[in-house]
């Protein structure tokens, strides 16, 4: 097993369950006959920013849901920090498809940033000054503090989904799940998303993104877990993402142009 | 008009009218962003059998007895909806769709099949309850309202639908933050641990029980009006949720205020003799408002429409 290659190496991955803030074992999920995701393992290194990266209707999104409890897998483990999803619930932040919501609900930027403090304001718990100090704050970070007070149906697909980043921020999370948060925003977008999660990175918060972009896989990622439905391959970039684990993964999907580029990119 | 007059005669309906309104209209408020608001039209649907069973088993026309099977019929028909959306996988509409118009049938059928022919179980009085008959015999002025003798005259569907209204705020106010965020995030709303299932049920046997105490008092042309037409207004006057629930109320309020003012005495100010059904008459003014919203709303665009990628 991939996870119990031995500590020789250059890099050292995290081989424990106890050790990795995210460790999937035996996940398979199911929507309806066919399995969207079969028998996967994975084992998330601390510190590090993931991309999950596969084909269209792959699994990458459903192994997210499925590891944050969001579907019901058939079968399988999700271990967080060592221990149960449940008990570790405070520490993991997650960014959902921006396409998942109907930003025609009836609120404010802010409003929906305070949505990341209510573990920390309970029930009935009063928004108070450093509530919203702190929601402003986490705006300010993905460069959207003008627009605390808009209705969120005014944004543009860039800016809802800096709000979404901006919510998982106000989290104050150890672990950073991002669901396609590249998908169909503006390159200013891309260039203050990528930055504020290389920050997360640098104070040693663990990153894991579902990603479609091969071309920015190298410049953006440490690690990345291939999957197609099974896990085709998981490591560092420079080993786990190659022309053969690539062709294993996309198939015939993938154009033999595009694979020859991508490994002329890696050297 | 004096006190001695209002306060026998229109005070309770007034009252009842008015609670029943706000009762549907705030779970009807999440019930429409979360676009299930047809609900309200399936629970009015669906309490036929129960009350037919109810009246099987007591043999009499009791109201208690009635209001549980109603009750309990809405609660198997919203298990049902999900249990069927879950398993087969389809659209809550769709669910919805099978569920009430199958234990509609399945009450239709029980009632002619069985030996209830006799029984006043009408249709008008389903669809219009009876509001203006809810009057207070007992009370001679305002200064009723202090006298206990005749306080104890009320007519008991104010106290059910008071009391109704309690619970559907007390839920309303302590599952806010939860409902607000489940309704417009799902998926992040589990990952922080809220039990989304669990409380989108409760939220929808919050609006059967709303809808059956409602029924029971007005009718169920009111329940389906008051789900969906004061939140649907609100909603084109604001873009915030909370100054839609407000507006809401304030919409509820006015619907069944002026429905049954109009209904007393606008047929008399036409030149005509008889007064109209009240509940008829809120209705058909709630929808009036709706309209109004619809023409003039200033939030009434879609706009985050043009964004989604």
């Amino acid at each position: 097993m991939l996870d119990l290659i031995s500590n020789e190496g250059v890099t050292v991955e995290a081989q424990r369950l106890e050790d990795s803030p995210l460790a999937v074992r035996g996940l398979t999920v199911s929507y309806g006959q066919k399995p969207a995701v079969f028998s996967v393992d994975m084992t998330v290194q601390p510190g590090a920013m993931t991309a999950i990266i596969g084909p269209n209707g792959a699994g990458k999104s459903t192994l997210l849901k499925a590891a944050l409890g969001i579907v019901s897998p058939l079968s399988g483990q999700v271990i967080v920090f060592g221990q149960p999803l449940d008990k570790q619930r405070a520490r993991i932040a997650y960014v959902p498809q921006r396409a998942s919501v109907d930003w025609d609900f009836p609120t404010r930027v802010i409003d929906v940033i305070l949505m990341g403090l209510s573990r920390e304001l309970g029930l009935l718990g009063r928004v108070r000054a450093r509530h919203k100090a702190c929601a402003m704050d986490c705006l300010n970070r993905v460069g959207m503090r003008d627009f605390a007070d808009r209705q969120i149906g005014q944004l543009s697909g860039g800016q809802q989904q800096r709000v979404f980043l901006a919510r998982a921020l106000a989290q104050g999370a150890d672990l950073y799940l991002l669901d396609e948060p590249f998908a169909g925003v503006d390159a200013a977008t891309e260039k203050a998303i990528i930055a504020v999660l290389k920050s997360l990175k640098d104070a040693g918060k663990t990153v894991v993104v579902v990603h479609h972009d091969l071309a920015t896989v190298t410049d953006y990622f440490d690690h990345v877990f291939l999957i197609n439905t099974r896990k085709v391959a998981e490591g560092p970039v420079s080993e786990a993402f190659t022309a053969e684990t690539l062709q294993s993964a996309y198939g015939g999907r993938l154009a033999t142009a595009q694979i020859d580029q991508i490994s002329r990119a890696l050297g | 008009m004096s006190g001695e007059e209002f306060v026998p005669l229109s005070l309770t309906p007034l009252l009842i009218g008015t609670f029943a309104a706000i009762a549907c209209a705030l779970p009807g408020n999440f019930l429409v962003l979360r676009k299930q608001a047809l609900i309200g039209d399936a629970i009015s649907h669906v309490v036929l059998p129960g009350i037919v069973v109810a009246f099987l088993l007591t043999g009499a026309i009791s109201t208690w007895p009635m209001m549980l099977g109603a009750a309990g019929a809405a609660i198997v028909a919203v298990v049902l909806i999900e249990a069927i959306r879950r398993l087969g996988q389809i659209e809550p509409g769709a669910a919805m769709g099978v569920v009430f118009t199958t234990m509609f049938a399945a009450g239709v059928l029980l009632l002619e099949q069985t030996d209830t022919s006799t029984v006043h179980l009408d249709v008008e009085h389903a669809l219009y309850g009876n509001l203006e008959s809810l009057i207070w015999l007992d009370a001679t002025g305002w200064g009723s309202l202090l006298d206990v003798e005749a306080l104890a005259g009320l007519p008991p569907e104010l106290s059910r639908i008071a009391l109704t209204l309690v619970g559907v705020s007390v839920f309303t106010w302590l599952f806010w933050r939860p409902l607000k965020i489940s309704t417009f995030d799902e998926g992040f709303a589990r990952t922080i641990g809220i039990r989304t299932g669990a409380l989108g049920m409760a939220l929808v046997i919050t609006a059967a029980i709303a809808a059956v105490a409602a029924f029971d008092a007005v009718g169920s042309i009111i329940v389906i009006a008051m789900f969906i037409c004061p939140p649907a207004a609100a909603r084109m006057l604001t873009n915030r949720l909370e100054a839609q629930i407000a507006w809401s109320i304030v919409f509820a309020t006015a619907s069944a205020v002026s429905g049954y003012v109009l209904a007393g005495y606008g047929p008399l100010w036409l030149g005509g003799s008889d007064a109209v059904s009240a509940a008829g008459m809120i209705a058909t003014m709630s929808g009036l408002i709706l309209a109004a919203a619809a023409m003039f709303g200033p939030c009434r665009a879609r706009i985050g429409a043009h964004t989604s990628a």
